[in-house]
């Protein structure tokens, strides 16, 4: 089975292969916008890997939460792909791609939203699964939800990001996951694809979890505000 | 040659099939759209977060409409046009990724496309096409400009605005007349019980001795004009009938102008605003004395849309333009169209 995954959630790009259990990734090169090279590296990864884009069984992508256009460019390109090939799409949470590769039993992820906030999800490992614990939020630094009694792990670039949090979470050990990687999204993908999860192309979508973007007319009138 | 397009760089998402016979006839064989006005009534304008939100929602199910309206299946599809820009970014690169992404896998050139282009070439998607060289009129709520269209490819900015939009003067004089967003289409309804001259508004630009237009001293006017009074029914369709007059005047004086300054025989009027009644009415009586012929895009053409992007792509690989090789992503979110060449 061959399973490609796109992951652009952060400024920190990265494509990978599954080929039935076999691993290759690349990293977008920094300081380009990952969406120059995202696919030219796809297609340099295949011809590496000696396979034709008809090969892939199915394509993954990190679905969010993470930079709102990056989301939607490894979506479009996941969709683009699929449609063409026939194939289905497999949206994978970038948090608990970030817990998977962290690999501790109990992880708690932050992840830098930006705007003063961080993407928080805290994760459980069941025998091969990761079990979300509660809902992923997004908050300010000093609101972030701290990890549960016990042992943990925490990870992100969301904790080095905001002395808030880092000082909060000055007692729990900080893993060096620091943003999510294609590598760990196709991890988490190729069972799933394998088990018959994946979606069609056309219901693929960001996972966004920051969703109040505007104002109404009404609220902000309401808030005494012009129309 | 069978060509995709994809639109993407507003609040209309758009997706065609055109087709272009060896004779260099061509035909629209399918397209879809969606409008996401409604969605954006409810914040009193375009939030380019949610158009963003809104398109990668869309462009599947569009492009599967299209396909199933003709028959066609992806393999038979030859390159994918799609708009570059200008446009919301965050909207361009929806489309943008998702056309590199298609072609990538269907191992097909693509070719990105400036949005203009589109629109100044949307009339040839008529029964009776006009044929170059020709004077286009571009009016809508993003751009007013004058260009010359000697061909594919082959455009000169004659004039354009220095402020607002034509499009934008209706929708922000609607808005202060409380008629929602966006309110040029229902001030143009409302201007048609109006009676003529009762309200006069000032014709910005008209003598200036250019093809330039500005269309920001509007909003001032009309406030003005409506502070402190209580207007009846046949009031509000009054000064809806001089915000119009004062519009229509000055872009059907201009693009005459143009016209004959050129001295060319023929107008093309294309953008959302090319749909206004008055518009077409003032040119087309206008042009009967001028001994010009004026054409129009059919209506569902005029706003934004996937047609006049297959098209356009269509266009420009049989005038011989190199199509991309598909992967790289980039849009251009600015991109004055006098940069562009075949």
């Amino acid at each position: 089975m061959n399973l490609l995954a796109l992951e652009t959630a952060t400024d920190q790009g990265s494509v990978a292969l599954w080929r039935d259990g076999v691993l290759l990734s690349r990293e977008c090169p920094a300081g380009e916008q990952s969406s120059l090279t995202l696919l030219p590296l796809v297609r340099a990864m295949m011809a590496e890997a000696g396979l034709a884009m008809a090969d892939l069984d199915g394509i993954a992508f990190g679905a969010g939460p993470g930079a709102f256009t990056g989301l939607r460019v490894a979506c479009g390109v996941a969709q683009g792909l699929a449609v063409a090939l026939d194939r289905p799409v497999l949206p994978v949470v970038t948090l608990e791609a970030m817990a998977y590769a962290d690999g501790s039993p109990q992880v708690a992820v932050y992840l830098d939203a930006r705007m003063n906030e961080v993407y928080c999800g805290a994760y459980r490992r069941v025998g091969e699964v990761l079990e979300l614990q509660g809902a992923i939020t997004v908050c300010p630094p000093a609101e972030a939800p701290l990890p549960a009694a016990g042992d943990w792990a925490v990870c992100g670039n969301g904790v080095p990001a905001y002395p808030a949090l880092s000082q909060r979470l000055a007692a729990w050990p900080l893993g060096g996951q620091r943003v999510p990687t294609a590598a760990a999204v196709a991890r988490l993908a190729a069972p799933r694809l394998a088990r018959g999860e994946g979606l069609d192309p056309a219901l693929a979508a960001p996972l966004y979890i920051r969703d109040k973007v505007a104002l109404t007319v009404a609220e902000r009138l309401a808030q005494g505000g012009k129309a | 040659m069978l060509v995709l397009g994809i639109e993407s760089s507003c609040d209309e998402t758009g997706v065609a099939l055109y087709e272009m016979g060896s004779d260099g006839t061509g035909t629209l064989l399918g397209h879809a759209l969606h409008s996401q006005i409604a969605m954006h009534r409810e914040y009193g304008g375009v939030v380019p977060e949610l158009a963003s939100r809104d398109h990668i929602r869309r462009t599947v199910p569009l492009l599967r409409q299209a396909l199933a309206d003709c028959g066609r299946t992806l393999e038979q599809v030859d390159a994918i046009a799609y708009t570059q820009g200008p446009g919301l970014a965050g909207a361009l690169l929806v489309g943008a990724a998702f056309a590199e992404g298609l072609a990538t896998a269907l191992g097909k050139p693509t070719v990105p496309l400036h949005h203009l282009e589109g629109h100044l070439l949307s009339p040839l998607l008529s029964a009776s096409p006009p044929r170059f060289p020709f004077v286009a009129l571009l009016v809508s709520g993003g751009h007013t400009q004058i260009m010359r269209v000697s061909g594919v490819g082959q455009y000169e900015l004659l004039g354009e605005t220095l402020d607002d939009a034509a499009g934008e003067a209706f929708d922000k004089t609607a808005k202060l007349l409380g008629l929602g967003y966006p309110g040029g289409p229902a001030l143009a309804r409302l201007a048609e019980g109006g009676k003529p001259g009762a309200v006069v508004f000032p014709r910005p630009m008209l003598h200036s001795g250019d093809l330039d237009f500005s269309f920001s001293g509007l909003k001032t006017a009309v406030l003005t004009y409506v502070r402190g009074k209580e207007l009846d029914e046949q009031a509000r369709a009054d000064v809806c009938r001089g915000i119009q007059d004062a519009i229509v005047d000055v872009l059907v004086t201009k693009a005459l102008a143009a016209v004959k300054k050129t001295g060319m025989q023929q107008l093309v009027v294309a953008g959302g605003v090319g749909a206004n009644r008055e518009l077409r009415r003032r040119l087309n009586a206008k042009a009967v004395k001028a001994r010009i012929q004026v054409y129009y895009p059919e209506l569902e053409f005029c706003t934004d849309n996937g047609a006049m992007i297959a098209l356009a792509g269509a266009l420009r690989l049989a005038a011989g333009a190199q199509a991309k090789a598909a992967g790289p992503i980039a849009i251009r979110p600015r991109w004055p169209l006098s940069e562009l060449t075949l």
